[in-house]
Formats: structure tokens, sequence, C-alpha cells
């Protein structure tokens, strides 16, 4: 039953990886940018949520403050976009990743000098129930985090193959210059992608700050998310959501096979086998680019 | 000619950085016409077309569609107000099927009763696109995906439809199909365009009247019968070879325009 438990601790991990990888996937997709600092946007989401729920802060109820953290987080990304990103416009990839990485960095320090750099937990109704399914212990908050990522991934995968705007985004992802003659208005869709993506990571913030406690500087495990995403391909959203639980399986594993400190190494040593044997992700939707 | 312009230019420039593009160009597109634009390339057809679907910017002149000014406006308000541009290069979402790339065509529209009657007549005249609404539109050949361009462009219901290089990289047979479905479409449903070709002959002759392009600018215009039988076309765009009395050919003299 040993095994078992590492499974669902490393499911639960995975799951959240999994989001954040999404969010790297959704807008480097759309816009063709890599935001850097996805783990931070997930962090500031749990931050946000901690401080609408927790007693000490606002004490909100729970199912008011998630809907309006998400919110929150969405528009935090559609403006993000709006003020600051677009500015940079023509300008060479490097300098979007550059921008991003910086965002990164305010945004911990930031969170750090409005709400302390202790590590918090977000208090839910959920908090401390288990259940105990045939001899395996589960936490109630593991199964919220794996059933709401399972319903989100399910969600976005129909938004992108049904619903009007989903594939807009998709076509100005594909043609941008396609896109705006068959009328799509590119830069506002761009920016409802940078919602989505903020939207995303108060979901992962949320599940993430559910389970454990939280610190600014917790942003960080976006490197992680982000060697998910590349084994996942880098442009598949079921992909990224794959490559986050391959990486949250390995952890517990590797932490309980190999000496301590070696296990921290095991997503990366994974994402460097995927690029030499796969270069292009377990899941790769991308075309060669015709010349 | 009594038809009202649907689409009128004036003196419009627009510039790549410091290289003026578009020197000043004036044309007008009447109610149901077919209008063609000639010239070489590197004479500005293309960039006067995203000029006029407000992809690029210009920097002087005006542009109006039945009256309203269009030239400060977004590409996609643009194509709200009915002028869509096929572009050339069969600028297709390759990842997309055949069926979401025509859908995506309608994306300014909200009319669902129009878009479905549109969605039958599109593929009434583009079969082929029916027979592969499933596959990925990557996944066509040049001719089909050309077809597709113009098949999404005609789902926005346009008032006016630019056209940019339909025959680029096509067979013959293939030319003279799209330019039949063209003029069909051009008499049967009304629509109006504005064609950038290369091919002067085929696009003389589904075309009402035609401008000759040059160094940004335009240099001769005419009824498209007018043109066909000018003698300076027939040499330097329909390669009509004729021996002066000197025996020199007629593309080292001076066209008379210069």
């Amino acid at each position: 039953m040993d095994i078992m438990q590492l499974v669902v601790s490393g499911l639960a991990n995975g799951c959240v990886y999994g989001l954040i990888a999404l969010g790297f996937v959704l807008i480097y997709k759309a816009t063709e940018a890599v935001n850097f600092a996805q783990g931070d946007f997930m962090m500031l989401g749990a931050f946000i949520t901690i401080w609408l729920v927790n007693a000490e802060y606002m004490g909100l109820n729970f199912w008011v403050a998630v809907p309006i953290a998400i919110v929150m987080m969405g528009i935090f990304g559609y403006l993000l976009d709006v003020l600051v990103v677009r500015r940079l416009f023509g300008q060479p990839q490097i300098a979007v990743v550059i921008l991003t990485i910086a965002i990164g960095f305010v945004l911990r320090f930031a969170v750090g000098a409005i709400w302390t750099h202790e590590p918090q937990l977000l208090e839910t109704p959920f908090a401390g129930g288990i259940a105990n399914v045939g001899g395996i212990v589960l936490g109630y908050e593991e199964i919220a985090v794996i059933i709401v990522t399972l319903l989100l991934t399910g969600f976005l995968f129909l938004f992108f193959r049904r619903a009007k705007l989903g594939k807009a985004m998709q076509a100005a992802s594909q043609n941008q210059l396609a896109a705006y003659y068959v009328g799509i208005p590119v830069k506002r869709i761009q920016s409802l992608v940078w919602a989505l993506g903020g939207a995303v990571a108060a979901v992962a913030g949320i599940l993430f700050a559910s389970k454990g406690a939280i610190d600014p500087s917790t942003g960080l495990l976006g490197i992680k998310a982000f060697a998910a995403a590349v084994i996942g391909g880098f442009g598949s959203l079921p992909g990224a959501l794959i490559g986050g639980l391959i990486i949250g399986m390995v952890e517990p594993f590797a932490a309980y096979a190999l000496p301590a400190g070696y296990s921290q190494i095991a997503p990366y040593a994974i994402m460097l086998l995927v690029l030499i044997f796969r270069p292009a992700g377990l899941f790769a939707q991308m075309q060669n680019k015709k010349v | 000619m009594s038809a009202t312009a649907v689409l009128q230019v004036e003196n419009l420039e627009a510039y790549y950085g410091p290289i003026m593009a578009i020197r000043g160009v004036s044309l007008e597109v009447r109610q149901g016409q077919i209008v063609t634009i000639l010239g070489a390339n590197g004479a500005g057809k293309t960039t006067l077309l995203k000029t006029i679907s407000g992809v690029m910017s210009a920097a002087k002149g005006t542009i109006h569609m039945n009256g309203q000014p269009i030239h400060r406006s977004e590409a996609d308000a643009i194509v709200k107000q009915g002028l869509v541009h096929v572009p050339e290069g069969r600028e297709i979402f390759p990842l997309l099927s055949v069926a979401e790339n025509v859908e995506i065509g309608a994306y300014s529209r909200s009319d669902k009763g129009g878009i479905a009657r549109d969605l039958e007549m599109v593929y009434s005249y583009f079969p082929i696109l029916g027979e592969r609404a499933k596959q990925a539109a990557g996944t066509l050949s040049g001719g089909q995906q050309q077809m597709l361009a113009i098949a999404r462009g005609l789902m926005a219901a346009p008032k006016v439809m630019l056209l940019d290089e339909p025959s680029l990289g096509l067979s013959p047979i293939l030319v003279e199909e799209i330019f039949v479905i063209l003029k069909r479409l051009n008499e049967e449903q009304k629509v109006t365009m504005l064609l950038v070709e290369q091919n002067a002959r085929v696009a003389l002759e589904v075309a009402d009247y035609g401008y000759v392009m040059e160094l940004g600018g335009i240099v001769m215009s005419d009824e498209a019968v007018v043109l066909q039988n000018s003698k300076d076309i027939q040499a330097f765009y329909l390669g009509v070879r004729e021996q002066t009395e000197r025996g020199t050919r007629r593309w080292k003299q001076r066209k008379t325009w210069r």
C-alpha cells in the first residue's frame, strides 16, 4: 500500500504542475510568448484567495471568495497584457522572456511585502477530512485537487473545440495575419488569453494552498511546470497536463528510492531525456513550418 | 455606368519603414463590378490591398466604403463593415479543419440563419471543400487552399472582396477553374471584387475595369476591353510580340506613360 500512497500524493502534486503548465501552453500558443511568471501568477492567485478567505484577513466565505479570486487574476492577466506585454510587440522574443522573468520577481517581492514571507495555509471547508478508500488514506484536499484539475482540463478542451472564442484563439495562434484578414480582433483575443492564463493560475494556486502552506517564493516551482510543458510538447493542452502528472509522480518515487537531494534532479532529467529522444515532446502538435 | 462607388480610395500613401510603397493612389470600385489592378512584382499591389483592408495603416489619403471613412479603422472593424481581404499565398489556419476554416470566416457575423445559408452557398461553389470538411486544412493541395481562402472570405458576406493573386502558383487549368468560379460569384451572388493579378490575361477577361500600377502609383486606367486592346498592355502584360520597322522588340522602347 506504500506505493499507492505515493501515487496518490504524486497525482495531486502533478495536477498543480499540470495546471501551471497549461498556463504556459495557453499563452505560448496564442501569443508565441513564454510567460515565465506563470508560477508566480499561481502564487499570487493563492495569496489573493488566502487574503479573501483566512480569518485573520477578510474572512469571506470560501465559495464566495474563490470566484472573486479567479476573476481578479483574470483581470490581472488582461491588464498586464494591455499595459505592459503589448508594448513589446515587434521586439525580439528574448525581450518578452526577460520581461516576464522580471514580472515574476516583482510579484514575489510585492506579495512578500503585503502578506509577509511566512508560509501560509488556505483555510478551506474540506481541510483535514480523510477518506479511506480500500486501505488508501486520501485527504479531501487531494481528492479535490484531482477532480478540479480534470474538470478544468475538460472544460478548456471543449472550449477550444467548440466555442467560437476558443476557435478564434486557436486561429490567432496558428496564423496571426490570416486572423486579422477574417476580422478577428487579434489584440483583444491575446489579452483574453492572458486573462485565461491568469484565471487558470488562480485555480492552481487555490489548489496548491489548500493542500500545503505557500510562501512568496513558491512561484519558483513554475520552472518545474515549465519542464512539464516541455515534456508534454509545449503546444498541446492534454500534453501539458500529462507532463505535469509525470513529474508529479516521479518526484515522490525519486525521493523514496534515491539518496536525499537527488530527487530534485528527477524532473529535469526526464525533460532532458524527452528533449533528446523526442524533441517535439510526447504530444507534439506543432507542424514544421513550411517555408 | 450609373452604379455608385462602393469603395473609393483617394490619394492614398503608405510606407514600409522609410520606403514609400504607395504614392498617392486613387481608385474606385462600383457596385457589382470586378475591378482589376495589374502590375509587375513590387509595384505595390499587395501593399495597396493591405492598406485598404486595414492590416497596414495609411500615412495619407482617405478610403471610403459606401460613403463611410474606413482608413482609420482597425482591420476587424473593416471586416464588420463588409470589406474582406483574401490574401495571397493561401493564408489559412493549417491545424483547424477545413469546415472550421470556412466557419471562422463568419467570425464578424451573428445572424445564424444568414450564416447557414452562406455555408450552403459556399459549399455549392466549392464542392471539394465539402468532401474534405473534416481534414486539417494544412493537408489540402495548393489549389484547394486557395479555394478555401476564397470560401472563408465569402463567409463574411462581403460587400467588397479584395482578392490578392488568386492564380499564384496554380496550374493553368486550376487558374481557369478559379476564375470561372469568381465570375459566377460576381454574376450570381453580386459580389463586388477588387482583384490584384500578375496574370493580366485572365484578369482582364473577367474584369469590367482595370488599373495599371507601377512603382507605387497608378499609371493607366480604363475599361477592361480598352486595356485588352491597348498596345502597351499587350506588349508589357499580355506578352504579345510585335516587330517594329527597325526590327527592335517593343520592350526595348519606352512605355507611353513614362
